[in-house]
């Protein structure tokens, strides 16, 4: 009697320890989701390559499009989070080939989070590589409802994260900016996918608190082991406007040679990397 | 009719009942909108990258261009010029032939000009109705160097519509007539050799006959001709004496954290024609070295640069040679910002320093048509992009407090769609002396427009 209930009482201490441990282990902190968010989003293998088409519709319903690929390399030589491979510097490779006036042009970016980023662009009838001084990085992308920094990625440091809830599929995070002034935002709440870690839906409430843009992903393919979104939009619900974000040709850790982010690769283009 | 209406109605309750029969709303939070899963998280089946539907020719295109309209009129009128200071149809056709170890591309552009009635093509000067802009070959003999054969655009340097050390030639005549701005830059035909390395990059070009600037020399452009002290325009057009040798460009150059150092020289002749051969009258390009440097980079929240430049006039090397530009020394500061959203503003200060300029003095008449010693500029450019940045205004303009001249530079560009873009502009001159760099220019003030299909 005595042993059994011994036996039973280590099982009822051992049992709840692990399920009290998994119930740890299931619930990540608020930093880990984040972190593990912008890693998805933005950080995912060392470096990667896509061909990207843009729709862009206006409330007439009068579409432009825009198609470019884009090459990008990390800093760091890790994807371990630990190792802060979830934001650091990145270098950006973005090569036009519609429409017909933006052909052949290169958007080149040396990407500091928390600084100002260095811009170049290439004018190919020119053959003028020009350095781009914008520091706002919330203008429009090329003309599309996505903002620069929607692309590029926004500084975790510039806003205070919150978990207000969580369902069976999503962490809900509520972000708000540190300094208020520099951005058209109250705050913005990001949806992120439990399982994958990619925000699923973003939307940006206006200082009056009104629900004004809405970011949604659409497809997810996983490509070389990583879950990556391959088609979203952003409406801007004040606009009525509305851009569709197509990506094709994903891939990741291709060794992309740091020197494409060089001034030799404004003036000649990597075609065979390009392609 | 009694079942039909019935039936209507008990669809029409169904439906409304099915519209409001959902759960209460949530008090006021985040739940309310919950995302819907998308297409490859939750069905494991569709993990298999299926990319989006990009038309893959979409890439390659075989050709591409332009075809544009541009018309201008005169503001004021010039009884040596016409009226009309442009109007033209231009076809650009633009070849790219890719192979394993090289590239061709080739840029023509097809030109009916109703201004300038010259059929006959002079590919140098960019006269006729063929322009050829590039016909080059591009590879590359070992990983660090890369080499462009032929016909193409050079551009190097920081100013912003200011060159000190890009000594590649200019089309002054489209500029000042409202063409693109692309049509500034005239083609060379040269040999461009790149070599990278980890400590310094150098490019090295030789143009193995001197290509001159796109001059003004009258025939579009009145202009004030120190040599007959009076203004020249179609009737009495500039006549040259072609230099007959080669031209070798070099720069040197780095990145540096973010800021990119350059060093450059140049031996060759000057571009447009500094001199006068006295015993024939015509105007020369005299022999010409420039040594030079440059950085760029970030300065506060905005993107800075200085460069400079020696122009060595070989033919002149004391300054007392009345016929013949002497020595400068240029410097140009400049500074560009984005002040507010899509609008950016660009300041340069740019200097000329005539060397020598005591000989310079003795050697001219008493004429009062001399130069200064110090020429300063100012330029400013504001660049405001509004309609989701599809419509572009832009102003550029020079001042030189001491010449007392200027010139202004406005355009709006619009883009219709992706195909469809038309734009409006000026360029206006303005000063009193007749004989200062844009005060001369004051009689071929004009408007231009024009529409443009890219494919």
């Amino acid at each position: 009697m005595k042993k059994n209930s011994f036996y039973t009482l280590s099982f009822l201490i051992f049992g709840s320890t692990l399920l009290l441990s998994t119930a740890v282990l299931a619930m990540p902190t608020i930093d880990e989701i984040v972190n593990r968010t912008n890693f998805a989003a933005y950080y995912q293998g060392q470096d990667g390559k896509a061909k990207v088409k843009m729709t862009i519709t206006d409330k007439q319903g009068r579409e432009r499009i825009r198609q470019f690929v884009i090459l990008r390399s990390d800093e760091s030589t890790t994807d371990s989070l630990e190792n802060n491979a979830y934001k650091g510097n990145q270098k950006l490779y973005v090569y036009f080939s519609r429409p017909a006036d933006v052909n052949k042009m290169v958007f080149m970016v040396w990407k500091q989070p928390g600084g100002n980023d260095d811009r170049w662009l290439y004018l190919p009838a020119l053959d003028l590589v020009k350095r781009i001084a914008s520091s706002d990085k919330r203008t429009s992308f090329v003309g599309s409802d996505f903002y620069y920094e929607d692309v590029s990625g926004r500084n975790l440091e510039d806003d205070l994260h919150e978990l207000i809830s969580t369902d069976d599929n999503y962490y809900v995070i509520k972000n708000t900016p540190v300094n208020p002034d520099l951005v058209e935002f109250s705050h913005y709440i990001m949806y992120i996918h439990k399982k994958t870690f990619l925000p699923i839906q973003t939307e940006y409430y206006d200082k009056g608190g009104v629900l004004y843009r809405r970011n949604q992903a659409l497809k997810v393919d996983t490509v070389g082991g990583f879950p990556t979104i391959t088609q979203s939009s952003m409406e801007n619900l004040k606009t009525n406007s509305k851009t569709l974000m197509e990506y094709s040709k994903v891939s990741y850790n291709l060794d992309i040679p740091e020197e494409i982010y060089t001034e030799r690769f404004l003036r000649k283009a990597p075609r065979k990397l390009l392609r | 009719m009694h079942k039909r209406a019935a039936l209507l109605f008990l669809i029409t309750t169904q439906l409304l009942a099915a519209a409001y029969a959902g759960p209460p709303a949530l008090p006021a939070g985040v739940l309310t909108d919950t995302p819907v899963i998308p297409i490859g998280l939750g069905f494991e089946s569709s993990y298999e990258p299926i990319f989006a539907n990009i038309d893959e020719n979409d890439e390659v295109l075989p050709i591409a261009g332009f075809w544009e309209l541009r018309a201008g009129l005169r503001t004021q009128s010039d009884s040596d010029q016409q009226n009309t200071s442009i109007a033209e149809s231009r076809l650009q056709l633009e070849i790219q032939k890719e192979f394993e170890s090289f590239a061709l591309n080739f840029t023509t552009d097809l030109l009916y000009d109703t201004v300038d009635k010259q059929r006959s093509i002079d590919l140098e000067q960019g006269k006729g109705w063929l322009d050829i802009r590039e016909a080059n070959i591009e590879f590359s003999p070992t990983d660090l160097i890369d080499v462009k054969l032929g016909r193409q655009i050079l551009t190097w340097g920081t100013g912003d519509l200011v060159f000190i050390n890009d000594m590649f030639s200019k089309d002054w005549n489209s500029f000042f007539n409202g063409r693109d701005e692309e049509y500034l830059k005239a083609p060379s035909d040269a040999i461009k050799a790149s070599f990278f390395d980890t400590l310094v990059n150098v490019d090295l070009i030789i143009n193995p006959h001197f290509d001159a600037d796109r001059y003004i020399d009258g025939r579009r452009i009145s202009f004030f001709n120190p040599m007959l002290g009076e203004m020249s325009g179609q009737s009495n057009l500039v006549k040259t004496k072609q230099a007959h040798g080669s031209e070798i460009s070099l720069r040197l150059y780095q990145t540096v954290g973010a800021y990119e150092l350059a060093l450059y020289g140049y031996n060759g002749y000057w571009k447009s024609p500094a001199g006068v051969e006295p015993a024939t009258g015509l105007s020369i390009f005299p022999e010409l070295e420039v040594y030079g440097a440059s950085v760029r980079g970030p300065v506060s929240n905005g993107i800075a640069n200085i460069e400079m430049g020696y122009y060595n006039s070989k033919e002149d090397k004391t300054g007392d040679n009345p016929f013949i530009t002497n020595s400068e020394f240029r410097f140009l500061a400049g500074f560009e910002q984005e002040l507010l959203k899509d609008l950016t503003i660009g300041v340069q200060y740019y200097l000329e320093w005539l060397m020598d300029y005591g000989k310079y003095r003795d050697s001219q008449s008493s004429a009062s048509h001399h130069r200064d010693k110090y020429r300063h500029l100012l330029t400013t450019r504001l660049t405001w992009l509004t309609r989701n940045q599809n419509m572009r205004w832009s102003l550029f303009g020079y001042y030189s407090p001491s010449d007392d001249d200027g010139y202004l530079r406005p355009k709006v560009h619009y883009k219709i769609d992706d195909q469809w873009s038309a734009e409006i502009g000026g360029n206006f001159f303005m000063g009193e002396r007749k004989e200062t760099f844009f005060s001369q220019f004051r009689h071929n003030n004009n408007l231009f427009a024009a529409i443009r299909y890219g494919f």
